[in-house]
């Protein structure tokens, strides 16, 4: 956020960079069942984004010192590929994706029915093999389907999705260029079916009423999100459903 | 372990009592929904940092040293200063931390401090320029907990405001000229909600934390601007409870900001 | 509800079902409302609404029999994966040999495959299992395969039905653990025969007319 700098995020149409509106989202698409070894898995593509999560477990927990007796535990673990910027990344965790991991876990462990499998954890592997911007809300979108994928049981899925204000406009989705000059980014992820808000950050300068207009622009784009996700997990056995 | 912060399992019978309490609209330590503990900040604490604040929110105690150093601005920002932030969760300070590399906890907290700071632009970096593209000051924020008692977040945002609002910028040292005021332009405050049950209340203590579902740190400055927030923990909040704590965030933040600013009792210097 | 049987909705986690009944396995209620806790299948039988996960891991459930691979040695006990969340362990009490201390790894090693039975689970999620039992045993040489546990019962069959097709028309001895690991043993082209109609009923577990596609498959030899 907030590096300066002379370019116009909005021009005199009212239209973003590239070319989207206001509220728009950038295209995206999703698949899941694409790593076979893993207990369920996904991949999304988000504007520029391309991200693959993996599933694995329930599984006993280790070490033994991490175990919760009336409960599993979620790790996920966002990580950057070195290639994944256009200045190569130093491989391993830094801060931002520890800190990422550890929102994107609390996230997911909203949504799961933790209780039901004592002592073990559920890994959920995010990785980013391009970044474009919002890769935490896309990333916890590829998750909720792989978990899903991975017959993991679940109360809700998961959406993420981010708003923001470039050029003192509230937006909706930012991409690469208007995170860096923008002035403001608000990711989020959405129980949909209650609405609940499971993944709230926000850095940047807002008013009241700017952000709360930027929160409805994405309660309101996740349930899109939503629907993409239902059809992306109908359509894995779609084709047969209806046969006699 | 779910979290280093909480003090492990918390007997069935106080989460009860505590929900009852609030239940009836008021706290373990009897404060009000929206009430912060009693705030106690002491600057030049630590003579031999460039600015410092020791700062005790109830029980919960945190020092914060602000070192400044001159070094070589990042390439994308030739002519800014450049700030870093730290945590450190010493063992001393709780039988929860562990020594060894920051926990995931440590690394949340800084980044979320750092946000506040960072984004609400509080030092006026480009006053921090010694030669452009070649040397700007660095100013260090380091934060120490000393005692744990809840609400960490809170703690080490004021504590670091206050620190930066008692530094001065080393130039003689270093032979740059006169030493300066670090150049503070806004006054960021984080405010922390803990949500128990379906109550939600500000600067949560140990115990009220230690049974929180969800936690929402919303940090706010004198303009009435947001700007940072942070969601934590397993449980969620509903958009109304959301926009609520911001609205909250704002007022519990300005009687904050008054006294770190030493514009009400409460500090001791 | 004449029409329950025609088409098998699938459900997404979150997803409100709407049918007659009380809400049953892999349903939850909230307000009145029954949701689904997995992707899988609405199934309403016996006044009871369940969801059948079309995925996910083995919950052993006490009398369960499961195929499972020995993983490592203890002095009293061997450790065995289910193929569920927690491993299980076998000890030497629960076996039809006498074991001394220290001697277990004389009667199976690690990567033994056996067939045993679950005799207890309890609410911690720890599981035992015994294989002191007609019929349970160490299954030596075979094939083994996985599949999702959900689809144990289309493989077995109303009855037995399908698993007895698939043996009459290969003349493969074949063990299906209700953790999903099934064991196949017989001559190789049979055992090919027997995973290619376990990947097609895997495959289409959630569809109708399922046993004559097998049956027809098994008599062509091709898909």
């Amino acid at each position: 956020m907030g590096m300066k700098s002379d370019i116009r995020l909005i021009d005199d149409n009212g239209l973003r960079i590239d070319g989207r509106l206001p509220n728009q989202l950038r295209p995206i698409k999703m698949e899941v069942g694409v790593v076979k070894r893993a207990d369920g898995s996904a991949y999304i593509e988000w504007g520029g984004n391309k991200i693959i999560a993996a599933v694995y477990g329930p599984r006993e927990a280790y070490p033994k010192h991490v175990q919760e007796s009336d409960r599993a535990i979620v790790r996920a673990r966002y990580n950057m590929a070195a290639f994944s910027v256009d200045e190569r990344k130093r491989p391993g965790p830094d801060r931002r994706s520890v800190e990422l991991s550890k929102v994107i876990s609390e996230a997911l462990t909203s949504a799961i029915f933790v209780e039901k499998f004592p002592r073990t954890a559920i890994d959920v592997y995010i990785e980013v093999l391009q970044a474009d911007a919002g890769t935490r809300v896309a990333g916890i979108t590829v998750a909720s389907l792989a978990l899903a994928d991975a017959g993991i049981p679940m109360r809700d899925l998961i959406v993420g999705c981010a708003a923001g204000k470039v050029d003192d406009v509230v937006v909706l989705d930012l991409n690469k260029e208007e995170d860096n000059f923008g002035q403001a980014d608000v990711p989020m992820a959405i129980l949909p079916r209650t609405g609940e808000i499971a993944l709230l950050q926000m850095d940047g300068d807002l008013t009241y009423d700017e952000l709360t207009n930027a929160m409805e622009m994405a309660i309101d784009a996740a349930k899109k999100i939503y629907d993409m996700e239902i059809e992306t997990l109908k359509a894995k056995y779609g084709g047969d459903v209806n046969e006699q | 372990m779910s979290s280093k912060f909480t003090e492990g399992v918390v007997a069935e019978s106080k989460r009860s009592y505590i929900h009852k309490l609030a239940s009836e609209g008021t706290r373990i330590d009897g404060r009000d929904f929206d009430e912060v503990r009693t705030i106690k900040i002491k600057t030049g604490f630590i003579q031999r940092a460039d600015g410092s604040a020791l700062v005790e929110l109830g029980d919960t105690k945190v020092l914060v040293g602000v070192k400044i150093e001159p070094g070589e601005p990042f390439p994308d920002t030739p002519d800014m200063g450049i700030m870093t932030t730290n945590v450190e969760l010493v063992p001393l300070a709780s039988p929860t931390f562990e020594p060894g590399p920051p926990s995931e906890e440590a690394i949340e907290l800084a980044r979320v401090v750092d946000r506040g700071i960072r984004e609400s632009h509080t030092i006026d970096m480009e006053k921090l320029v010694i030669e452009e593209g070649e040397k700007v000051w660095v100013v260090f924020i380091d934060m120490h907990v000393l005692d744990y008692h809840g609400n960490l977040f809170d703690a080490c945002g004021i504590a670091a405001l206050a620190a930066l609002n008692d530094a001065t910028v080393p130039a003689e040292r270093f032979g740059f000229g006169e030493d300066f005021k670090l150049p503070i332009i806004h006054y960021p405050v984080p405010v922390t909600f803990a949500k128990i049950g379906e109550w939600i209340v500000a600067d949560p203590n140990l115990d009220e934390e230690s049974i929180a579902s969800a936690r929402l740190t919303v940090t706010t400055n004198e303009e009435e601007k947001v700007n940072a927030m942070q969601k934590g923990l397993f449980g969620t909040f509903t958009y109304e409870e959301v926009k609520k704590s911001i609205n909250r965030s704002l007022s519990i933040g300005k009687q904050v900001r008054k006294i770190i600013l030493g514009d009400e009792n409460g500090k001791e210097n | 509800m004449e029409e329950e049987k025609k088409v098998r909705d699938i459900v997404v986690p979150g997803e409100e079902i709407v049918a007659e009944g009380k809400p049953g396995r892999g349903v939850f209620s909230e307000g009145g409302k029954m949701y689904s806790m997995y992707l899988g299948i609405v199934d309403v039988r016996s006044g009871y609404v369940n969801v059948i996960p079309l995925s996910g891991c083995y919950i052993p459930k006490k009398g369960d029999k499961v195929i499972g691979k020995v993983i490592d040695l203890a002095p009293m006990n061997w450790v065995v994966d289910i193929n569920a969340p927690y491993y299980a362990p076998l000890h030497v009490n629960d076996v039809p040999w006498r074991v001394g201390f220290g001697d277990t790894g004389r009667f199976l090693e690690i990567g033994d495959v056996i067939l045993a039975k679950v005799s207890n689970v309890n609410e911690m999620g720890q599981v035992w299992i015994t294989l002191k039992e007609q019929g349970l045993r160490k299954l030596e040489g075979g094939h083994l395969i996985h599949i999702s546990p959900s689809k144990v019962p289309r493989v077995i069959g109303k009855g037995g039905s399908m698993i007895q097709l698939l043996k009459d028309s290969t003349n493969c001895r074949i063990y299906v653990g209700q953790n999903g690991t099934i064991w196949i043993s017989g001559e190789p082209d049979g055992i090919v025969k027997v995973i290619k109609a376990i990947r097609m009923i895997e495959r289409e577990a959630h569809t109708y007319g399922l046993t004559d596609r097998v049956k027809e498959f098994l008599e062509r030899g091709d898909e």
